[in-house]
């Protein structure tokens, strides 16, 4: 006994355990088998498909429209962005003309919802690491948008706002203030969580340098977002092929070029920044008209084949639809962020502690199941 | 570059292919067997450079299955879709373009596992998000009477 | 006022629960049966167990807005073996459901379990055309609280666990053992 306690305590033997399914850091139902050498991790190993809920099969029995329910619950964060995708792509294929205030509403209320997601990855990042009252702050901040979400969509997190032609009602009359209110307060919370956190020399110590990700490697792995923009990465949908009204607004793409985790931290801060300035540009300028653009009752694609890509809060998410005339899609694929993100916590977490693989999937901001759908 | 220019030059790469204009990208339409080979010289040519693979989908048109790949290059920002057929229902192979793209491991076993599409030369092939024994579901004459509740 | 300062004579639904109570016990047995009752509903601690969207609202329930402390669940168990009480926050799979069967084997009586979430309750939004979604959470374990929603508000969740205090208060030594007898072993 003695001697194999030896052995393993000399790192000598490598043994393999399991951060199960249900564990309180993995950020849901995600199961990593990693081998270990004394503390330092040789192989991660992800086991998924806890929570696979067969959507894609799914929305082959349904129509259009009641896609929009099932995408609203693939990544719960960035609802309001996964709708938008779909819509987008099937008034693409209608060629159906939107009018600018729907433009304009749907951008403001995407950044809103970029804005509640790193609120959240900020709240469980710090919690992760052992700081519980960046937990309490970040919620705290976060239940102000879901106010503004409440008030005019009519839910706070599952809002299912967006439909094929336009929206399903028109905004509140308190929605302008509100925001702008939302706007200035935060803009002087933010500090706050510079204090708390960036600056932290403990935080320092545990992301500087942990998790490398190389340019080429985030090229060939497939990862977008914002942890591909901190290795330099310039993959903004936004930017690349503008949708909604985002050709008419200013905004940097937030690009850092160290690529570990403190910079994967740092650019959903600097994102938080540069949608405020989004929202600025455009919420006082709501141009007047309709809300909804009259649709057929019954929504059938012409056959063929489209794909649309939009900027959630984690990457890239591409909607690749093929249809064949009917009411309901032949095939309906959805290109998801976090399944590429997934991909590469092996290559980024090679000889680094165990309590590092925490903080490096952290970073990599992973909502399970829009891994699984 | 523009599409009839970049048609020209895949069309030099490999004879066998055909080229279609579909409503948003360019499609190439390409036997099984010269997958690979042309997917490595889409990489490594300089004028095409296809460094992004943006997603692998499996598709069961009824008769054969079929994968799609949806390619992006990052330096000359232009999109490509490539297309094979596979014939045999019973036991389908392709080979797999994992090490040409690292992001292709992931896909490509989703794509096992939901349609049941062997990808020879794959680094880890097993089924991801179901049972060992589970069938495919994504097939179109799949049946489950036990866990599907239709109306 | 809020939910905390709710009268008993106002959570007018649920009138079975005053049936539940055991009459005709003597009266060291009832203030016995009343101090445990009191420890343990005003102490229950969840477990982390937040598979989908559901687990985001039972997070803002812990959250300073609709704080979950001031009724004494105040801290989330990672451990089994020292949680109360278990939220199913989220749908549950085929996958996933052996998982689950083990955890709530592995807690320590006395276990409650709280369904939330349309999904926990009937497979929700994916009961038809989903062939790998467990169609309710009561197929693999015996639930006491029903908290529906899609996800549920916060308020809502609230209410949910004060309905699984007022079901503790009716609990007596005698009778814990029957109620479970339908799916447990012995």
């Amino acid at each position: 006994m003695e001697e194999t306690i030896k052995e393993i305590v000399d790192e000598n033997q490598e043994y393999v355990i399991n951060m199960g399914p249900q564990h309180p850091s993995t950020h849901g139902v995600l199961r990593l088998v990693v081998s270990l050498k004394g503390e330092t991790v040789k192989n991660v190993e992800p086991h998924i498909g806890y929570v696979h809920r067969g959507i894609e099969k799914m929305c082959e029995s349904i129509t259009y429209p009641q896609i929009i329910h099932l995408t609203d619950r693939m990544d719960y964060l960035s609802a309001h962005i996964n709708n938008e995708a779909v819509c987008l792509n099937v008034e693409k294929a209608l060629e159906v003309d939107i009018p600018d205030r729907i433009k304009v509403i749907r951008t403001i209320m995407s950044e809103l919802t970029r804005i509640q997601s790193h609120q959240l990855f900020w709240a469980t990042f710090g919690m992760d690491l052992g700081g519980l009252t960046c937990f309490f702050y970040g919620l705290r901040d976060r239940e102000k948008v879901l106010d503004i979400f409440e008030e005019t969509c009519g839910s706070r997190m599952i809002v299912s706002y967006n439909c094929p032609g336009g929206l399903m009602y028109d905004i509140h009359p308190n929605f302008q203030k509100r925001v702008k209110d939302f706007i200035n307060y935060f803009r002087k919370i933010l500090p706050e969580y510079d204090q708390l956190l960036t600056g932290n020399v403990i935080f320092q110590e545990r992301t500087r340098g942990i998790g490398r990700l190389s340019l080429e490697d985030a090229i060939s792995y497939g990862v977008t977002g914002p942890a591909a923009r901190a290795s330099g990465f310039s993959c903004d949908v936004r930017k690349h092929e503008p949708y909604s009204a985002y050709d008419r607004v200013k905004f940097n793409e937030v690009l850092f070029n160290e690529g570990d985790t403190f910079h994967r931290y740092l650019a959903r801060i600097e994102e938080m920044r540069e949608s405020m300035n989004i929202i600025d540009q455009l919420i006082d300028n709501i141009p007047e008209g309709p809300f909804a653009v009259k649709m057929k009752p019954v929504i059938k694609l012409p056959e063929g084949e489209y794909y649309q890509r939009v900027e959630t809060a984690r990457g890239e998410l591409g909607v690749y639809i093929i249809s064949d005339g009917n009411k309901n899609p032949y095939r309906i694929k959805f290109r998801s962020p976090c399944f590429s993100n997934l991909s590469v916590l092996n290559l980024i977490s090679k000889d680094f502690k165990i309590a590092d693989l925490v903080a490096i999937g952290g970073s990599l901001d992973l909502v399970i199941p829009e891994i699984d759908r | 570059m523009d599409k009839v220019h970049l048609g020209d030059i895949i069309k030099s790469l490999d004879s066998d292919i055909e080229i279609k204009e579909g409503k948003q990208f360019t499609e190439i339409n390409i036997p099984a067997s010269n997958l690979y080979t042309l997917a490595k010289q889409l990489r490594e040519n300089h004028e095409t450079s296809f460094d992004f693979l943006i997603c692998i989908t499996g598709v069961d048109y009824g008769q054969d299955l079929g994968v799609v790949y949806h390619l992006r290059s990052i330096r000359h920002n232009h999109t490509i879709v490539l297309k094979t057929r596979i014939s045999d229902r019973e036991n389908p192979q392709l080979d797999s373009v994992a090490d040409i793209w690292r992001t292709a491991e992931f896909h490509e076993r989703e794509i096992f596992d939901l349609l049941g599409i062997k990808f020879t030369n794959h680094p880890d092939l097993r089924r991801f998000f179901l049972k060992r024994s589970y069938g495919f579901p994504l097939r179109k004459d799949f049946v489950d009477d036990i866990n599907i509740v239709t109306k | 006022m809020g939910i905390k300062g709710m009268k008993k004579e106002e959570f007018r639904d649920n009138e079975s629960l005053e049936l539940l109570k055991e009459s005709g016990s003597n009266v060291l047995l009832t203030t016995v049966n009343d101090v445990i009752n009191w420890g343990r509903k005003n102490s229950l601690w969840p477990l982390t167990f937040a598979t989908s969207c559901c687990g985001i609202e039972m997070m803002a329930t812990g959250a300073p807005r609709h704080d979950f402390a001031r009724f004494g669940m105040e801290v989330y168990r990672a451990s089994p073996r020292q949680a109360d009480v278990i939220v199913v926050a989220g749908t549950i799979v085929n996958k996933m459901a052996p998982v689950l069967k083990r955890l709530y084997d592995q807690m320590s009586e006395p276990k409650y379990v709280v369904a939330m979430g349309a999904c926990a309750i009937s497979g929700g939004p994916f009961f038809l055309n989903s062939y790998s979604v467990v169609k309710g959470v009561e197929h693999i374990i015996p639930v006491d609280v029903y908290v529906p929603g899609c996800p549920p508000r916060p308020e809502a969740l609230l209410y949910g666990m004060i309905q699984l205090q007022r079901k503790i208060e009716t609990e007596s030594i005698k009778s814990r053992r029957r109620r479970n007898a339908s799916h447990d072993v012995k």
